[in-house]
Protein backbone atom coordinates (compact mmCIF):
# COMPACT_ATOMS: atom_id res chain seq x y z
CA UNK A 1 0.00 0.00 0.00
CA UNK A 2 0.73 3.94 -0.72
CA UNK A 3 0.43 4.44 2.75
CA UNK A 4 2.85 1.85 4.12
CA UNK A 5 6.07 3.65 1.75
CA UNK A 6 4.93 6.56 2.87
CA UNK A 7 5.69 5.77 6.34
CA UNK A 8 8.88 4.25 5.93
CA UNK A 9 10.51 7.22 4.53
CA UNK A 10 12.48 8.82 6.99
CA UNK A 11 11.45 11.64 9.21
CA UNK A 12 12.83 14.99 7.81
CA UNK A 13 13.61 17.98 9.81
CA UNK A 14 11.45 21.02 8.06
CA UNK A 15 12.89 23.39 5.72
CA UNK A 16 11.13 26.43 4.61
CA UNK A 17 10.10 26.81 0.88
CA UNK A 18 12.71 28.28 -0.80
CA UNK A 19 14.76 27.89 -4.10
CA UNK A 20 15.10 24.30 -5.42
CA UNK A 21 18.94 24.41 -5.74
CA UNK A 22 21.15 21.64 -5.23
CA UNK A 23 22.97 22.62 -1.60
CA UNK A 24 26.32 21.70 -3.20
CA UNK A 25 26.50 23.20 -6.51
CA UNK A 26 24.33 26.49 -6.99
CA UNK A 27 23.89 27.40 -9.96
CA UNK A 28 24.58 30.81 -11.24
CA UNK A 29 21.55 32.71 -12.18
CA UNK A 30 21.31 32.76 -16.34
CA UNK A 31 21.08 35.87 -17.71
CA UNK A 32 19.02 34.52 -20.41
CA UNK A 33 16.55 34.00 -18.34
CA UNK A 34 16.35 36.51 -15.61
CA UNK A 35 14.33 36.17 -12.62
CA UNK A 36 11.13 38.03 -13.17
CA UNK A 37 10.33 39.74 -9.36
CA UNK A 38 7.21 40.34 -8.09
CA UNK A 39 6.47 43.87 -7.21
CA UNK A 40 3.19 43.34 -5.68
CA UNK A 41 3.55 44.03 -2.20
CA UNK A 42 0.13 42.41 -1.23
CA UNK A 43 -2.00 40.24 -2.71
CA UNK A 44 -4.87 42.35 -1.61
CA UNK A 45 -7.94 42.90 -3.83
CA UNK A 46 -8.25 46.14 -4.77
CA UNK A 47 -12.32 46.69 -5.12
CA UNK A 48 -12.50 50.44 -4.98
CA UNK A 49 -10.53 52.01 -7.68
CA UNK A 50 -8.34 49.82 -10.26
CA UNK A 51 -5.24 51.36 -10.57
CA UNK A 52 -4.66 52.33 -14.49
CA UNK A 53 -2.60 50.21 -16.17
CA UNK A 54 -2.14 52.38 -19.28
CA UNK A 55 1.31 52.25 -20.70
CA UNK A 56 2.11 48.57 -20.52
CA UNK A 57 -0.01 47.87 -17.38
CA UNK A 58 3.40 48.42 -15.27
CA UNK A 59 2.73 48.72 -11.51
CA UNK A 60 3.41 47.84 -8.52
CA UNK A 61 0.93 48.08 -5.46
CA UNK A 62 1.66 48.33 -1.94
CA UNK A 63 -1.97 46.78 -0.24
CA UNK A 64 -4.25 48.22 2.34
CA UNK A 65 -2.87 45.82 4.91
CA UNK A 66 0.55 47.03 4.76
CA UNK A 67 2.92 49.87 6.23
CA UNK A 68 5.87 50.95 5.36
CA UNK A 69 8.24 53.22 6.73
CA UNK A 70 11.65 54.62 4.54
CA UNK A 71 12.23 56.07 0.98
CA UNK A 72 10.31 54.58 -1.96
CA UNK A 73 12.33 55.42 -5.42
CA UNK A 74 9.42 53.43 -8.16
CA UNK A 75 10.61 53.13 -12.13
CA UNK A 76 6.93 51.99 -12.89
CA UNK A 77 3.44 53.49 -11.93
CA UNK A 78 2.78 52.95 -7.90
CA UNK A 79 -0.23 52.65 -6.09
CA UNK A 80 -0.27 52.73 -2.82
CA UNK A 81 -3.49 51.99 -0.73
CA UNK A 82 -1.52 51.09 2.54
CA UNK A 83 0.60 53.23 4.95
CA UNK A 84 3.65 55.24 3.95
CA UNK A 85 5.61 57.06 6.03
CA UNK A 86 8.65 58.58 4.48
CA UNK A 87 9.59 59.60 0.71
CA UNK A 88 8.01 58.58 -2.20
CA UNK A 89 9.80 59.15 -5.66
CA UNK A 90 8.50 58.55 -9.08
CA UNK A 91 9.56 60.93 -10.97
CA UNK A 92 9.11 59.26 -14.25
CA UNK A 93 5.93 57.30 -13.49
CA UNK A 94 1.94 57.96 -12.22
CA UNK A 95 1.83 57.62 -8.09
CA UNK A 96 -1.92 56.84 -7.08
CA UNK A 97 -3.02 56.73 -3.44
CA UNK A 98 -6.12 54.62 -3.24
CA UNK A 99 -8.83 55.58 -0.85
CA UNK A 100 -7.30 53.14 1.89
CA UNK A 101 -4.10 55.06 1.75
CA UNK A 102 -2.37 57.36 3.59
CA UNK A 103 0.89 58.97 3.15
CA UNK A 104 2.63 60.74 5.88
CA UNK A 105 5.79 61.46 2.99
CA UNK A 106 7.00 63.89 0.56
CA UNK A 107 6.42 63.03 -3.03
CA UNK A 108 7.96 63.62 -6.27
CA UNK A 109 6.29 62.22 -9.07
CA UNK A 110 5.38 62.40 -12.67
CA UNK A 111 1.57 62.22 -11.94
CA UNK A 112 -0.14 61.95 -8.59
CA UNK A 113 -3.94 60.79 -8.05
CA UNK A 114 -4.94 61.34 -4.47
CA UNK A 115 -8.27 59.44 -3.23
CA UNK A 116 -6.79 58.92 0.25
CA UNK A 117 -5.21 61.04 2.43
CA UNK A 118 -1.96 62.80 2.12
CA UNK A 119 0.59 64.24 4.40
CA UNK A 120 3.18 65.83 3.39
CA UNK A 121 4.47 67.94 -0.28
CA UNK A 122 3.86 67.12 -3.28
CA UNK A 123 5.67 67.57 -6.56
CA UNK A 124 4.14 66.52 -10.03
CA UNK A 125 5.58 67.74 -12.55
CA UNK A 126 2.92 66.93 -14.78
CA UNK A 127 -0.74 66.88 -12.98
CA UNK A 128 -2.28 66.57 -9.85
CA UNK A 129 -5.55 65.19 -9.05
CA UNK A 130 -7.40 65.41 -5.71
CA UNK A 131 -10.63 62.75 -5.45
CA UNK A 132 -13.54 63.67 -3.84
CA UNK A 133 -13.12 62.63 -0.11
CA UNK A 134 -9.60 63.14 -1.15
CA UNK A 135 -7.62 64.65 2.20
CA UNK A 136 -4.20 66.67 1.64
CA UNK A 137 -2.16 68.39 3.86
CA UNK A 138 0.81 70.16 2.36
CA UNK A 139 2.15 72.23 -0.42
CA UNK A 140 1.65 71.39 -3.30
CA UNK A 141 4.15 72.26 -7.11
CA UNK A 142 2.72 71.69 -10.16
CA UNK A 143 2.23 72.17 -13.80
CA UNK A 144 -1.80 71.58 -13.46
CA UNK A 145 -3.92 70.59 -10.49
CA UNK A 146 -7.49 69.03 -11.01
CA UNK A 147 -9.27 69.41 -7.27
CA UNK A 148 -12.95 67.78 -6.95
CA UNK A 149 -15.81 69.14 -5.54
CA UNK A 150 -15.66 67.58 -1.47
CA UNK A 151 -11.94 67.05 -1.48
CA UNK A 152 -9.74 68.69 1.64
CA UNK A 153 -6.69 70.41 0.78
CA UNK A 154 -4.91 72.93 3.26
CA UNK A 155 -1.78 73.83 2.14
CA UNK A 156 -0.55 76.23 -1.21
CA UNK A 157 -0.52 75.98 -4.76
CA UNK A 158 2.39 76.53 -7.13
CA UNK A 159 1.75 76.10 -10.62
CA UNK A 160 4.62 75.82 -12.20
CA UNK A 161 5.20 75.46 -15.86
CA UNK A 162 7.13 73.04 -17.58
CA UNK A 163 10.29 73.98 -19.51
CA UNK A 164 10.03 73.95 -22.73
CA UNK A 165 11.62 70.60 -24.51
CA UNK A 166 15.61 72.05 -25.26
CA UNK A 167 15.89 71.50 -29.28
CA UNK A 168 19.67 71.14 -29.96
CA UNK A 169 20.18 72.81 -32.93
CA UNK A 170 22.95 71.47 -35.24
CA UNK A 171 25.63 74.08 -35.38
CA UNK A 172 25.00 76.52 -38.03
CA UNK A 173 28.20 77.03 -40.70
CA UNK A 174 29.33 80.36 -40.94
CA UNK A 175 26.78 82.85 -42.24
CA UNK A 176 26.95 83.44 -46.30
CA UNK A 177 26.23 86.55 -47.57
CA UNK A 178 22.30 87.15 -46.89
CA UNK A 179 21.73 87.04 -50.92
CA UNK A 180 23.57 83.57 -51.77
CA UNK A 181 21.76 82.08 -48.19
CA UNK A 182 18.34 83.62 -48.71
CA UNK A 183 18.23 81.43 -52.29
CA UNK A 184 20.52 78.26 -51.95
CA UNK A 185 18.70 75.10 -51.63
CA UNK A 186 19.08 73.84 -48.12
CA UNK A 187 20.92 70.24 -48.97
CA UNK A 188 22.83 72.68 -51.33
CA UNK A 189 26.74 71.45 -50.58
CA UNK A 190 29.22 74.27 -49.78
CA UNK A 191 31.26 73.11 -53.49
CA UNK A 192 27.76 73.64 -54.86
CA UNK A 193 27.63 77.21 -53.19
CA UNK A 194 30.95 78.09 -54.66
CA UNK A 195 29.74 76.89 -57.98
CA UNK B 1 -34.16 33.68 11.14
CA UNK B 2 -32.06 36.79 9.24
CA UNK B 3 -33.93 39.34 7.73
CA UNK B 4 -33.77 42.41 6.57
CA UNK B 5 -33.81 45.44 8.76
CA UNK B 6 -36.85 47.14 6.73
CA UNK B 7 -39.21 43.69 7.22
CA UNK B 8 -37.90 43.02 10.43
CA UNK B 9 -39.40 45.93 11.33
CA UNK B 10 -42.67 45.77 9.76
CA UNK B 11 -42.74 42.19 11.42
CA UNK B 12 -42.40 44.41 14.44
CA UNK B 13 -44.71 46.74 14.09
CA UNK B 14 -42.20 49.62 13.86
CA UNK B 15 -42.04 52.43 11.31
CA UNK B 16 -38.39 51.46 10.38
CA UNK B 17 -35.71 54.31 10.07
CA UNK B 18 -36.52 57.37 7.93
CA UNK B 19 -35.62 57.78 4.89
CA UNK B 20 -33.61 60.98 4.55
CA UNK B 21 -35.07 62.51 1.78
CA UNK B 22 -34.84 66.07 0.17
CA UNK B 23 -33.34 68.90 1.45
CA UNK B 24 -31.02 69.43 5.00
CA UNK B 25 -32.99 70.84 7.63
CA UNK B 26 -33.28 74.93 7.75
CA UNK B 27 -30.65 75.13 10.28
CA UNK B 28 -28.16 72.28 9.01
CA UNK B 29 -24.93 71.66 10.77
CA UNK B 30 -22.98 73.43 8.40
CA UNK B 31 -19.70 72.03 7.55
CA UNK B 32 -18.57 69.40 10.16
CA UNK B 33 -16.23 66.94 9.72
CA UNK B 34 -17.22 66.07 6.23
CA UNK B 35 -20.48 67.86 6.24
CA UNK B 36 -21.05 69.32 2.91
CA UNK B 37 -19.69 67.03 1.22
CA UNK B 38 -23.03 65.01 1.46
CA UNK B 39 -24.97 68.26 -0.25
CA UNK B 40 -22.72 68.70 -2.84
CA UNK B 41 -25.25 67.33 -4.99
CA UNK B 42 -27.70 69.25 -3.77
CA UNK B 43 -26.33 72.16 -3.78
CA UNK B 44 -28.07 75.06 -5.34
CA UNK B 45 -25.73 76.56 -7.79
CA UNK B 46 -26.42 80.42 -9.09
CA UNK B 47 -24.29 82.85 -10.98
CA UNK B 48 -24.34 86.50 -9.27
CA UNK B 49 -21.89 90.04 -10.39
CA UNK B 50 -20.10 90.60 -7.77
CA UNK B 51 -18.51 94.46 -7.63
CA UNK B 52 -15.90 93.72 -4.51
CA UNK B 53 -14.29 90.94 -6.78
CA UNK B 54 -13.73 93.11 -9.57
CA UNK B 55 -12.11 95.47 -6.86
CA UNK B 56 -10.08 92.93 -5.16
CA UNK B 57 -8.31 91.58 -8.13
CA UNK B 58 -8.68 95.26 -9.97
CA UNK B 59 -6.22 96.29 -7.07
CA UNK B 60 -4.15 93.25 -7.62
CA UNK B 61 -4.20 94.15 -11.40
CA UNK B 62 -0.96 94.14 -13.84
CA UNK B 63 1.16 91.76 -10.87
CA UNK B 64 2.20 88.29 -10.44
CA UNK B 65 3.44 86.35 -8.11
CA UNK B 66 1.70 87.62 -4.85
CA UNK B 67 0.41 84.96 -2.54
CA UNK B 68 -3.41 84.89 -2.01
CA UNK B 69 -4.93 82.97 0.93
CA UNK B 70 -8.24 81.54 0.21
CA UNK B 71 -10.74 80.93 3.35
CA UNK B 72 -13.41 79.37 1.33
CA UNK B 73 -12.00 75.46 0.96
CA UNK B 74 -10.11 74.68 -2.77
CA UNK B 75 -12.36 75.05 -5.50
CA UNK B 76 -11.45 74.25 -9.26
CA UNK B 77 -12.46 77.22 -10.29
CA UNK B 78 -10.86 79.37 -7.58
CA UNK B 79 -7.47 77.56 -8.01
CA UNK B 80 -7.54 78.12 -11.83
CA UNK B 81 -8.26 81.49 -11.70
CA UNK B 82 -5.68 82.87 -9.25
CA UNK B 83 -2.65 80.66 -10.47
CA UNK B 84 -3.85 81.92 -13.93
CA UNK B 85 -3.32 85.25 -13.24
CA UNK B 86 0.50 83.93 -11.80
CA UNK B 87 -0.57 84.00 -8.21
CA UNK B 88 0.11 81.64 -6.05
CA UNK B 89 -2.95 80.39 -3.59
CA UNK B 90 -3.54 79.08 -0.18
CA UNK B 91 -6.14 77.28 0.70
CA UNK B 92 -7.81 76.91 4.01
CA UNK B 93 -11.12 75.39 4.48
CA UNK B 94 -11.99 77.86 7.10
CA UNK B 95 -15.42 76.60 8.30
CA UNK B 96 -14.39 73.24 8.43
CA UNK B 97 -11.73 74.02 10.77
CA UNK B 98 -13.94 76.19 12.87
CA UNK B 99 -16.52 72.74 12.73
CA UNK B 100 -13.88 70.62 13.56
CA UNK B 101 -12.32 73.12 16.76
CA UNK B 102 -15.97 73.89 18.06
CA UNK B 103 -18.51 71.55 16.61
CA UNK B 104 -20.87 72.81 14.10
CA UNK B 105 -23.55 74.74 15.91
CA UNK B 106 -22.09 75.09 19.17
CA UNK B 107 -20.98 78.93 19.29
CA UNK B 108 -20.84 78.79 22.63
CA UNK B 109 -17.94 77.61 23.21
CA UNK B 110 -16.43 79.53 20.76
CA UNK B 111 -15.02 81.73 24.13
CA UNK B 112 -12.84 79.09 24.91
CA UNK B 113 -9.10 80.27 25.36
CA UNK B 114 -7.48 77.03 24.72
CA UNK B 115 -9.99 76.24 21.65
CA UNK B 116 -9.36 79.87 20.37
CA UNK B 117 -5.08 79.23 20.41
CA UNK B 118 -5.72 75.56 18.57
CA UNK B 119 -8.05 76.87 16.08
CA UNK B 120 -5.78 80.12 15.43
CA UNK B 121 -2.68 77.00 14.86
CA UNK B 122 -4.92 74.97 12.79
CA UNK B 123 -6.43 77.71 10.14
CA UNK B 124 -3.99 80.91 10.36
CA UNK B 125 -0.89 79.83 11.59
CA UNK B 126 1.71 81.72 8.89
CA UNK B 127 4.37 84.06 9.55
CA UNK B 128 3.46 88.12 9.44
CA UNK B 129 3.23 89.78 6.24
CA UNK B 130 3.00 86.35 4.13
CA UNK B 131 -0.48 87.79 2.19
CA UNK B 132 -0.55 90.14 -0.57
CA UNK B 133 -4.47 89.35 -0.44
CA UNK B 134 -7.26 87.43 1.18
CA UNK B 135 -10.65 86.12 0.12
CA UNK B 136 -12.70 85.69 3.27
CA UNK B 137 -16.15 85.11 1.78
CA UNK B 138 -18.85 85.02 4.72
CA UNK B 139 -16.86 82.93 7.21
CA UNK B 140 -16.56 85.98 9.74
CA UNK B 141 -20.44 85.57 10.16
CA UNK B 142 -20.28 82.50 12.17
CA UNK B 143 -17.50 83.65 14.65
CA UNK B 144 -18.74 84.90 17.79
CA UNK B 145 -17.24 88.50 19.20
CA UNK B 146 -14.49 86.37 21.00
CA UNK B 147 -13.05 84.44 18.49
CA UNK B 148 -13.81 87.07 15.82
CA UNK B 149 -11.89 89.56 17.82
CA UNK B 150 -8.56 87.07 17.58
CA UNK B 151 -9.03 86.18 14.22
CA UNK B 152 -9.04 89.71 13.20
CA UNK B 153 -5.95 90.51 14.82
CA UNK B 154 -4.12 87.68 13.16
CA UNK B 155 -5.64 88.71 9.84
CA UNK B 156 -4.11 92.32 10.44
CA UNK B 157 -0.85 90.65 11.01
CA UNK B 158 -0.63 88.06 8.56
CA UNK B 159 -1.96 90.23 5.89
CA UNK B 160 0.83 92.54 4.17
CA UNK B 161 0.18 96.35 4.54
CA UNK B 162 -1.24 97.75 1.36
CA UNK B 163 -2.78 94.57 0.54
CA UNK B 164 -6.87 94.17 0.18
CA UNK B 165 -9.45 91.43 2.16
CA UNK B 166 -12.55 90.71 0.44
CA UNK B 167 -15.39 89.55 2.67
CA UNK B 168 -19.07 89.11 2.38
CA UNK B 169 -21.98 89.63 4.99
CA UNK B 170 -25.34 89.27 4.82
CA UNK B 171 -27.21 92.66 5.01
CA UNK B 172 -30.18 92.03 6.90
CA UNK B 173 -29.16 91.53 10.43
CA UNK B 174 -32.67 90.24 11.66
CA UNK B 175 -32.09 86.72 10.00
CA UNK B 176 -31.63 83.47 12.57
CA UNK B 177 -30.23 81.26 9.50
CA UNK B 178 -28.10 82.35 6.23
CA UNK B 179 -27.66 80.47 3.44
CA UNK B 180 -24.45 78.74 3.45
CA UNK B 181 -22.44 79.41 0.35
CA UNK B 182 -19.47 78.49 -1.48
CA UNK B 183 -18.08 81.29 -3.85
CA UNK B 184 -16.44 80.02 -7.00
CA UNK B 185 -14.64 82.77 -9.35
CA UNK B 186 -16.02 82.25 -12.84
CA UNK B 187 -14.52 85.86 -14.15
CA UNK B 188 -13.06 89.13 -12.44
CA UNK B 189 -16.63 90.49 -11.77
CA UNK B 190 -18.65 87.02 -11.15
CA UNK B 191 -19.39 84.19 -8.78
CA UNK B 192 -20.68 80.87 -8.80
CA UNK B 193 -22.38 80.92 -6.09
CA UNK B 194 -23.61 77.25 -4.71
CA UNK B 195 -26.11 76.96 -1.53
CA UNK B 196 -25.00 74.62 0.48
CA UNK B 197 -28.13 74.68 2.53
CA UNK B 198 -28.42 76.99 6.01
CA UNK B 199 -26.42 78.11 9.04
CA UNK B 200 -26.66 80.30 12.18
CA UNK B 201 -24.72 82.97 12.14
CA UNK B 202 -23.01 84.06 15.51
CA UNK B 203 -23.52 87.80 14.61
CA UNK B 204 -24.78 89.32 11.96
CA UNK B 205 -23.57 93.19 10.98
CA UNK B 206 -24.50 96.46 10.24
CA UNK B 207 -22.04 99.07 7.95
CA UNK B 208 -21.70 100.75 11.45
CA UNK B 209 -20.89 97.25 13.06
CA UNK B 210 -18.55 96.64 10.03
CA UNK B 211 -16.98 99.68 10.29
CA UNK B 212 -15.89 99.13 13.33
CA UNK B 213 -14.62 95.30 13.49
CA UNK B 214 -12.07 96.62 10.91
CA UNK B 215 -11.96 99.92 12.36
CA UNK B 216 -7.41 99.09 12.79
CA UNK B 217 -7.41 98.34 8.97
CA UNK B 218 -6.39 101.50 6.56
CA UNK B 219 -10.12 101.61 5.14
CA UNK B 220 -13.34 99.74 4.25
CA UNK B 221 -15.59 100.11 1.30
CA UNK B 222 -19.20 98.60 0.98
CA UNK B 223 -20.83 97.78 -2.03
CA UNK B 224 -24.59 96.34 -1.35
CA UNK B 225 -26.00 93.57 -3.57
CA UNK B 226 -29.03 93.14 -4.84
CA UNK B 227 -29.46 89.64 -3.30
CA UNK B 228 -29.23 90.99 0.05
CA UNK B 229 -24.95 90.41 0.16
CA UNK B 230 -22.92 93.13 1.27
CA UNK B 231 -19.40 92.75 -0.09
CA UNK B 232 -16.93 94.43 2.22
CA UNK B 233 -13.05 95.47 0.32
CA UNK B 234 -10.87 95.96 3.44
CA UNK B 235 -7.36 97.42 3.14
CA UNK B 236 -4.69 96.15 5.33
Amino acid sequence: MWNKRRDEEPVRPYTPPGPSVAPTAPVAPSSLEPKKETTTVSSMPVNRFEPDTRGGGNSATIGKAVKIVGQIYSKEDLYVDGDLEGTVEALEHRLTIGPNGSLHASIKAREVVALGTIQGNVEATEKIEIRKDAKLVGDIKTARIIIEDGAYFKGSIDIVKPEPAKVTQPKQPPQAPAATAAHAPASTSPQDARR
Amino acid sequence: MLLPGSLKNLLRGGRGEPVPNGPPPAVASGRPTSPLRSAVAQAAVSMRPSRGLEQFFGNIRGQSGLTILDLGGATQQNVNFITNLGHRLYSEDFLQILNETFGAEDTVDQANPGRIDYFLRQALDYPEGQFDGVLLWDVLEYLTPALLAVVIERLHLIVRPSSYMLAFFHSDDKLEAVPLYTFRIQEMNTLQVAQQGMRRPAQLFNNRSLEKLFSRFESVKFFLAKDRLREVIVKV
